[in-house]
């Protein structure tokens, strides 16, 4: 039984290798382990995974299966203990404004306004423009996510979603090759959450950059998704699955729901979550 | 009705939160249900201040009793019933050449206070006068190149007050100014701060006193050429010697304790060292470092007075230990005065450091 559903997921994954110069993100036999007082605890191990420029991935698998610590090695704030991550073929050594990370909490500075968050990041990436261009990038952010308001707000003073807003400005605005995301919308009501998916889509798809989203919601993972990317448990978790979702864009939630395949899909994760 | 919210507003961010409610009381805005907190808000501070001052007037009309007992009784033994009786009738009469010495009154305290103040009016007058006096003759030395002639009489109590301001001021500073930057190393480097832990814990119990003798010993030598006083400079760099430990630990501690999700923005964003400092460490340690500098200007008020008394330098301190080894009449009473602007001072310089803390402080409720 289980033989077979190596070899199915085997086929799965092979088909997933794509020709270098479509190629974003590159994931190779990563492996990570973390020195516990019991002993070294294995996380990750022989981790491949491809990721196409401007593609969106969406991450599923349970809970404490090491996504948080792949994404984390993707951005570089977290080292690699075998194996190696390259960006557009180039091996990465550390963090920098090429991956654009927005955290699950929204961690903005809470004694700058929305508007200085996100000049930290611009005055950083662009330290040739001007201070008025500087503040027309950071404005033009805060505006694509409906903070026009807000600006000298200091961010200890807005709310949850509003503070995720400023997160979701300040990652654009720094003009990443790759977008990290780590369950962002996680502590959000449904409400907000679907709002924050819709302008997280919009400016993606008119940035056209490459996104890799963590996600525990099975509806989310689709509704964003071009491939939804499942990760088998832990310990020496690997990709267990992948879903190349073929909606297409732009996509409403409506039509999403009412398509033939979305139930497909929908039991296709399922059965995988629950495996 | 807007008003009210602000000064409301005011008065609770300053700490001072029960003078809003009294406010409500006398402008009849309460509801029978909040007028048991205003009790406990108001009357009760006041009667427990007016038992405090009546315990303390029984206390020391007892104290007083067994000291003119005591002296009577010496006076039989030593020289007989006349001179005993002499005694008696001339503590009975309130002559102030032979009232026992022991703690003084409510009301003695009071009476010393007042003449305090008059005293003050009188030097400052005086003190007025002169300036008027010498004011020409000061113009004319000056233009020839002299020094001008400056006031050189006793200084007053108030003047006193102002100098130990001054002196808590000076150590003050020179804590922050060593202890904030000091503490903002040894918070980002584990080498530095395993380089100082030793130094840190070894130095903060030390007593304010070897403090001040130890300051003492080194600036004697390097201003053994200068003519002037050395006293200030010495109990102020000994005041900010002992008062600038809580500063240092906490600086280093709220440094190294940055939030991990602020450090890992910092880090995607690739800010430089100078940026990472001054925009992500510094202001989010604010608050832990304005813990530690309230407390350090608290424990540099408190070790000021030790102080003061050790270096001989003019100020509360000094004050106090004259007064003491004075033994005038009205000694005690100026000392127990003493006490208590001591106590307000201090109590306000708190109230103040809390006010500043509240005001920089991003997040409201940390830090009281
Ligand atoms: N710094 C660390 N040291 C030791 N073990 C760690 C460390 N960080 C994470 N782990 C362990 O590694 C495993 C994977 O953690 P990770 O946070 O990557 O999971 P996750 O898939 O993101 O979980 P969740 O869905 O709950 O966010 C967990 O078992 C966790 O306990
Ligand atoms: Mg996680």
């Amino acid at each position: 039984m289980s033989v077979i559903i190596e070899n199915k997921q085997s086929d799965i994954l092979k088909k997933q290798i794509f020709p270098s110069h479509e190629v974003m993100l590159d994931l190779k036999n990563l492996k990570k382990v973390y020195p516990t007082p019991k002993g070294d605890y294995v996380v990750l191990e022989d981790l491949n995974l491809q990721i196409r420029k401007e593609e969106f991935v969406t991450i599923i698998g349970h809970s404490g299966c090491g996504k948080t610590t792949m994404l984390s090695m993707i951005a570089g704030l977290n080292p690699i203990s075998d194996g190696h991550i390259s960006v557009l073929g180039k091996h990465i050594k550390g963090p920098g404004p090429d991956r654009g990370v927005i955290f699950q909490a929204p961690s903005l500075m809470p004694w700058m306004t929305s508007l200085q968050n996100v000049l930290l990041g611009v005055n950083k990436v662009f330290p040739h423009a001007t201070k008025a261009q500087r503040h027309d990038i950071a404005k033009y952010y805060l505006q694509k996510v409906g903070l026009e308001d807000a600006f000298d707000k200091k961010a200890s003073d807005l709310s949850q979603g509003m503070q995720q807003r400023v997160g979701i400005a300040r990652a654009f605005a720094i003009k990443p090759k790759v977008l990290l995301l780590d369950e962002p919308f996680g502590m959000l009501d449904s409400l907000t959450r679907g709002e924050l998916q819709d302008i997280l889509i919009e400016i993606w798809n008119k940035e056209k950059i490459t996104a890799v989203m963590i996600t525990h919601d099975v509806d989310e993972a689709i509704f964003l998704a071009d491939r939804v990317v499942m990760m088998t448990s832990g310990p020496k978790a690997k990709i267990g699955d992948i879903l190349n979702i073929d909606f297409e864009r732009p996509r409403t939630r409506k039509s999403v729901l009412e398509h033939d395949d979305y139930y497909k899909y929908r039991k296709h994760l399922i059965d995988f979550l629950e495996h | 009705m807007k008003q009210s919210i602000t000064l409301g507003k005011v008065t609770n961010f300053v700490g001072l939160g029960f003078l809003s409610t009294l406010k409500d009381l006398f402008t009849g805005k309460l509801e029978r249900e909040d007028l048991k907190n205003v009790l406990r808000k108001t009357v009760v501070p006041l009667a427990s201040m007016l038992l405090f001052i009546g315990l303390w007037h029984l206390g020391a009309k007892s104290l007083y009793n067994i000291e003119a007992e005591f002296k009577i009784e010496k006076a039989l033994t030593d020289q007989g019933p006349e001179a005993a009786d002499a005694l008696r009738s001339c503590i009975a009469s309130g002559d102030s050449s032979c009232q026992p010495n022991t703690l003084p009154s409510p009301s003695q305290v009071w009476d010393s206070y007042k003449s305090l103040l008059r005293d003050h009016n009188i030097i400052k007058a005086d003190k007025a006068a002169f300036i008027e006096k010498t004011a020409v003759l000061n113009e004319k030395r000056l233009a020839e190149g002299k020094d001008a002639i400056t006031y050189t009489g006793r200084p007053s109590f108030v003047d006193q007050i102002f100098r130990s301001l001054k002196t808590v001021f000076a150590g003050f500073l020179l804590a922050l100014f060593i202890a904030v930057p000091l503490g903002i190393f040894i918070g980002l480097s584990p080498t530095l701060k395993s380089a100082f832990n030793w130094f840190i814990q070894i130095f903060k119990p030390v007593s304010p006193v070897v403090w001040y003798l130890l300051v003492f010993m080194i600036v004697k030598t390097l201003l053994i050429d200068s003519s002037e006083d050395s006293s200030f400079t010495i109990s102020f760099i000994s005041v900010g010697f002992c008062s600038m430990w809580a500063t240092l630990v906490n600086t280093a501690m709220g440094v190294a304790t940055v939030d991990k999700d602020y450090i890992n923005v910092a880090k995607v964003l690739k800010l430089g060292p100078f940026q990472k400092i001054f925009k992500v460490v510094l202001p989010s340690s604010l608050p832990l470092i304005f813990t530690g500098l309230k407390i350090t200007l608290s424990v540099a008020w408190m070790v000021l007075i030790a102080i003061e008394l050790l270096a001989q330098s003019p100020g509360l301190g000094l004050f106090v230990w004259e007064e003491f080894q004075n033994g005038a009449n009205d000694s005690n009473a100026k000392i127990i005065v003493a006490m208590f602007v001591i106590g307000i001072i201090g109590f306000l310089l708190d109230r103040i450091m809390l006010t500043i803390q509240n005001w920089v402080s991003f997040d409201k409720t940390e830090g009281i």
